[in-house]
């Protein structure tokens, strides 16, 4: 069997991948295999080099749909460099090719969100944020019922609030 | 001190045991992160690497879990040195590939794993004998949060942990675990596993990707999505579906040995005179039929052997291992017959298979 990449040498190294009842079967010759980082045991790039060449196809869709090359503002990466190497060129690139992606993301994964870990500093900026906007909440409803001897006191939990968000916000590294 | 004095050696590491051992041989968890200000390192110049490289390495080598760790640049490693790291589930071939502006990063006790500029800037990894997910997936949970402290990720609350590839994308993380799986090669029942499993929305590869009767019987499988699930749901996932496996696999292993023992005994006793008696063998051909040897074992065929010997031979007579035991360059064909001396000298003591009772 060829290798389905270039056509030329024996193919060693098989993947088939079966999604749903579709089962697609990519055949690559060892120097294929090396040059596309599929012959690495202990990553899983078999699954992304499929994954990812659907993966920029569809970006390119999107992308081509609206015309012209895209281009990364942050590091210059272009949809053309994402099709080749099906790997992003920096974390900004997430914002730069956010319309092609979220297609891309939604076959690849379970959620087109995250759900898990958050760094702990983002996750008290949050916490704080969210117990603010409640502090905020009673703060306008004790003004309406006119308890300012309440709102006094939200007042001030709620200066301690906004300084410990500017504090959590910005860690001294 | 050099990686080859710091790693313990084959037989050591093959007496770490842990539970289900006999299907699973490790189990592993891996975190993909990247620094904000920096390109992944597919993009970055190779300045933005070297620094990006020293910076991370300074954090990671000052975590507790770090102390007495090996730490060098890819660049100081030998293309010997690399290879035998790919041989021990070190590092990937992809990082063995990498020099000036990568790193690796290896604790005392061999359980934790960093390559810096891999794919992404980090690719840290947790190691444990036997199925340990769990135990695996709270060692390397521990280490990014002491992790994030010193380095800025990039993160987004949307898309979270951001890799270079969108398959990493979110919780960043890659639970596999490594079977060895030969009960399921012989009843002809590994493609049904293997479908099964991918349907679930797991990967299973062979140890070296090779099609699906994989060397040595050895299989991985892990997990493909990481975006819209969370870490500890997918770690229960996996760990849910390898006890499946391992009941399947011993089922087959003893439903051989009712059905089919005369195939069975066939194949593991022509394991063994091979192994002991060829004076020429390839490395290929040697996993095979260690794997059997070692389903032997498991089947009390070879009493008074421990599978760490065959687990010790799976790893020195791999070609980077066999090669560091001799000084000068062997080709192929030389290696095939030191690997069959070796061989039968470690398997002189070892008596032809008994039919279990």
């Amino acid at each position: 069997m060829l290798c389905c990449q270039c056509n030329q040498n024996e193919a060693t190294v098989h993947l088939t991948e079966v999604v749903g009842d579709k089962m697609k079967k990519v055949d690559l010759c060892e120097a294929c295999a090396k040059a596309k980082g599929v012959s690495d045991p202990a990553g899983f790039a078999l699954a992304d080099l499929l994954l990812g060449l659907g993966a920029s196809q569809q970006v390119e869709q999107s992308a081509g749909a609206e015309g012209g090359q895209l281009a990364c503002a942050n590091c210059g990466f272009t949809q053309a460099d994402f099709k080749k190497t099906g790997r992003l060129g920096c974390s900004e690139c997430y914002n730069s090719f956010a319309d092609g992606l979220e297609g891309v993301l939604k076959t690849m994964h379970k959620g087109t969100r995250h759900v898990g870990k958050v760094p702990k500093a983002l996750r008290q900026v949050r916490d704080v944020s969210d117990q603010l906007k409640t502090l905020q909440k009673k703060l306008d409803k004790s003004i309406t019922t006119e308890d300012f001897e309440q709102a006094a006191v939200l007042r001030d939990e709620i200066k301690k609030l906004q300084k410990r968000l500017t504090e959590v916000a910005a860690p001294e590294r | 001190m050099n990686i080859h004095e710091f790693l313990s050696t084959p037989l050591e590491s093959c007496q770490r045991a842990g539970p289900h051992d006999g299907v699973v041989l490790s189990s592993r968890v891996r975190l993909a992160r990247n620094i904000k200000a920096v390109p992944f390192p597919g993009r970055a110049k190779k300045s933005e690497r070297v620094k990006a490289c020293d910076l991370i390495r300074k954090g990671v080598e000052e975590l507790p879990e770090m102390a007495g760790a090996f730490a060098d640049s890819m660049e100081h490693l030998g293309a010997m040195d690399k290879q035998i790291l790919v041989e021990r589930h070190l590092i990937s071939r992809e990082h063995a590939a990498k020099s000036a502006g990568s790193g690796f990063v290896l604790s005392r006790d061999e359980t934790l794993c960093v390559m810096i500029n891999e794919e992404d800037h980090l690719r840290m990894q947790s190691l444990q004998p036997g199925l340990q997910l769990k135990k695996a997936w709270q060692a390397i949970d521990e280490v990014d949060s002491r992790l994030e402290t010193k380095l800025d990720f990039a993160f987004s609350s949307d898309l979270g942990y951001l890799t270079a590839c969108p398959t990493n994308l979110g919780t960043g993380i890659r639970v596999s675990a490594m079977l060895h799986l030969p009960g399921l090669v012989l009843a002809e029942h590994i493609n049904q596993i293997i479908q099964a499993v991918t349907k679930l929305g797991h990967a299973v590869r062979g140890l070296y990707g090779e099609g699906t009767e994989a060397l040595g019987h050895v299989f991985q499988v892990s997990n493909q999505m990481t975006l819209g699930e969370s870490e500890s749901d997918i770690v229960e996932r996996i760990h849910k579906v390898l006890l499946q496996i391992i009941e399947h696999e011993m089922n087959a292993r003893s439903s051989m040995l009712q059905t089919k023992p005369k195939v069975l005994f066939n194949q593991i006793g022509r394991a063994y005179g091979t192994l002991a008696h060829a004076h020429s063998i390839t490395s290929k051909e040697t996993m095979n039929l260690l794997s059997l040897m070692r389903l032997g074992v498991g089947q009390g065929m070879f009493p008074g052997v421990e599978k760490a010997l065959l687990d010790e031979l799976f790893i020195t007579t791999q070609p980077a291992h066999l090669q560091k035991q001799f000084t000068e360059k062997l080709e192929a064909d030389e290696r095939d017959i030191l690997r069959a001396d070796m061989l039968r000298d470690r398997l002189k003591k070892v008596a032809g298979p008994v039919i279990p009772a």
